[in-house]
Parts: structure tokens; C-alpha cells; sequence
């Protein structure tokens, strides 16, 4: 990030922690770079199944399609809760950085944390009403790629906090030590990217089936 | 010889003292580009969240007010969702076209590419079947 300062100060993709936190900024090196190559790979997954989604949203054997089960509304309350979380974690990834204080640090995390469950609340709510109205995975081929993309989605984000939960707990026990910022550091890349692959649902599945 | 031990002495702290300028300088430009540094991060996170409403405005305005033919709607929804991944990449993920940050962007690249063919290559094979023997699975 840094251009005109030493390069050294730029170890790995991302946020860097910088020199302030020496220990934990030569062990993101490898850390961030190796949870960069997990992320890409997460993001394959991703990319086939949207190519899935789209070569059966004419399968719908009779059943329930996009327009008849989707909810615009839902949708966009979903988008805000991850967007507005998405720059809270890059404001405890801030205050991290710039010792900020473990209070500010641990707001953040935890407005984060609420509107990510937030937006699992919402999610569930919309596949509950989809599933009252006859949208269940086994009812058609679409609804089978839809229940393989979008809750696979969810469930990311569900793993993403309980390991916030986790380094919580680490907290807890350790302080805000290497292990804390180390992986805080690859939980917000993996918050951030999250987000992004949620850009491509709203879009693709959401605003594409509604239109 | 005592007179020329002491000039060298002499010497001695007087680089000690240039040292310890020296250092203190360097101090004070390091808290000056942590300043800079630590304006420059915030200022990413509030263009990201600024670009990004906006992106996402656009898309479900057009959705649910403007009546355009479906065509239109899908380049207006498609072209936003593209330039706001490239806007999570640079102010959320802070990936740049920087010199400092080839390699990972390199491995984005690439794994763009691999998405491509792979997911490109699926979307048209099965379309030019349903096309050819399923009509009624093209949508």
C-alpha cells in the first residue's frame, strides 16, 4: 500500500499491519499469501456453480421459477446488512492497525458480528417462506442449483462467525496477541470476499430471475 | 598526541550527535507517513462504502422502478456488479496495480481466466445442446 515508502513495508496482498506490529506482520507474509490461494480456489466453486444456476434456470419441471419465489425486498435488506458489515470489519481492521484500543477494536467486531447474523436471520426467513410456497431443493433441477449456490453462500458466512466467535475466545485468553491479529487479518479477507461473491447473487440470481 | 586523542573524541560525539539527529528525523517522518498512512486507509473504507451504495442503488432502482426491456435491465445490472467487485477489490481488499502487490494480483488474474474457461465453456456447451435437442430448457 505503501508506494513511496520502503517496499519492505508491503509484505503480502491486502491490509498490511506494518511495522508497529513486527511479529505479526512477518508471519501475514506467508499466512495472508496462502489463505489468498484457499480464497481463489473457494472462488472456483463459486463461478461453476453460478454457471450451474444459469444452465438450469429453464428447469423448472413444472414447478415454482425465479419470479414466482424471489423476494426483491428480502434481497436488498441482505445486500445492506453485508455491505454495511463489510466496512465495519474494515474499521476494526483499522483501529487493529492503528492501536486504536481493544474496546474500539472489539465494538467494531461485534457490530460486525450482528449484522452478519443479521443477515443469516433474513436468509433463513426468505428460504422458510421459499420452502412454505413449494420451492424445496428436491422440487426441480433449478431449485436444486439454487439451494447448491445460495446457502452454500450462507453457510460461509455462518463459518465466518463462528470464527470470529473463536478468536473472541482467543482474545479472551491471550490478549490481542501474534495469533489474534494474524487471524483477524484472514478473516477479514475472507469477510470482504464473501461480500463479493454475494455482489454476484443479488445480481445474477436475485435482480436477474426478477426482471 | 593527547591534543589529537581529544580531537578525535571530539569527532566521535559529534557523529553521535549527527546520529541521534538523524535518528530522531527519521522518527518524526515515520509518525508523519503513519499519519498519511492511517488517513489514506480510512479515506479506502468510505470510498468503498460510498461507491458500493451507490452500485447497489443503481441496480435494484432500476429493477423495481424503471419499466425497460428486460435487455437493458441485464447490462445495467451486470455492468454494476462488475465495476463493484473491481471496487471491493481495490478499497475493501486493497488489491492495486501497484508494484508492491504483482504477485496477488497475478494469482486474481489467473484464477479469473480459470473462472472463465471453466464456467464460459459450460455455459455454452449446454446452451448449444438445449438449443440444438432442448428447446425447452433454454430460458
Amino acid at each position: 500500500m505503501t508506494t513511496h515508502t520502503a517496499g519492505a513495508s508491503t509484505r503480502h496482498p491486502g491490509l498490511n499491519l506494518g511495522e508497529p506490529h513486527e511479529e505479526a506482520h512477518s508471519a501475514n507474509e506467508e499466512l495472508v499469501f496462502g489463505f489468498w490461494v484457499f480464497m481463489m480456489s473457494d472462488f472456483i466453486i463459486f463461478g461453476l456453480l453460478f454457471a450451474t444456476y444459469v444452465t438450469m434456470l429453464g428447469g423448472t419441471a413444472g414447478g415454482p421459477g425465479p419470479s414466482d419465489l424471489l423476494e426483491m425486498k428480502g434481497a436488498f435488506i441482505e445486500t445492506m446488512l453485508l455491505l454495511a458489515s463489510s466496512f465495519t470489519f474494515g474499521m476494526a481492521s483499522l483501529s487493529l492497525k492503528y492501536h486504536q484500543g481493544t474496546a474500539k477494536l472489539i465494538g467494531w467486531l461485534v457490530v460486525t458480528l450482528l449484522l452478519g447474523l443479521g443477515f443469516l436471520a433474513h436468509e433463513l426467513k426468505d428460504f422458510h417462506t421459499m420452502i412454505s410456497e413449494g420451492g424445496y431443493p428436491s422440487r426441480s433441477g433449478y431449485l436444486s442449483a439454487f439451494f447448491s449456490l445460495v446457502p452454500l453462500h450462507g453457510l460461509h458466512v455462518a463459518g465466518a462467525c463462528l470464527w470470529m466467535l473463536a478468536i473472541f475466545g482467543q482474545m479472551a485468553v491471550h490478549r490481542i496477541d501474534t495469533q489474534v491479529k494474524t487471524g483477524l487479518t484472514r478473516l477479514a479477507i475472507l469477510w470482504h470476499f464473501l461480500d463479493i461473491v454475494w455482489i454476484v447473487i443479488f445480481s445474477l440470481v436475485y435482480l436477474g430471475g426478477l426482471t | 598526541m593527547r591534543a589529537h586523542e581529544s580531537n578525535a573524541q571530539d569527532t566521535q560525539t559529534l557523529d553521535q550527535n549527527t546520529d541521534q539527529n538523524t535518528q530522531a528525523q527519521q522518527r518524526g517522518h515515520d509518525d508523519e507517513d503513519l499519519a498519511r498512512e492511517r488517513q489514506r486507509d480510512f479515506r479506502s473504507y468510505g470510498w468503498g462504502l460510498f461507491l458500493s451504495l451507490v452500485l447497489t442503488l443503481i441496480p435494484f432502482g432500476v429493477a423495481a422502478f424503471v419499466p425497460l426491456p428486460s435487455i437493458a435491465h441485464w447490462i445495467i445490472i451486470g455492468e454494476c456488479a462488475v465495476v463493484q467487485i473491481i471496487v471491493h477489490f481495490r478499497f475493501f481488499l486493497h488489491i492495486s496495480f501497484s508494484r508492491n502487490t504483482r504477485e496477488d494480483l497475478q494469482l486474481i488474474l489467473f484464477t479469473v481466466l480459470i473462472i472463465t474457461i471453466l464456467a464460459g465453456g459450460t455455459l455454452w456447451i449446454l446452451f448449444d445442446l438445449y438449443y440444438r435437442m432442448m428447446p425447452g430448457m433454454a430460458p
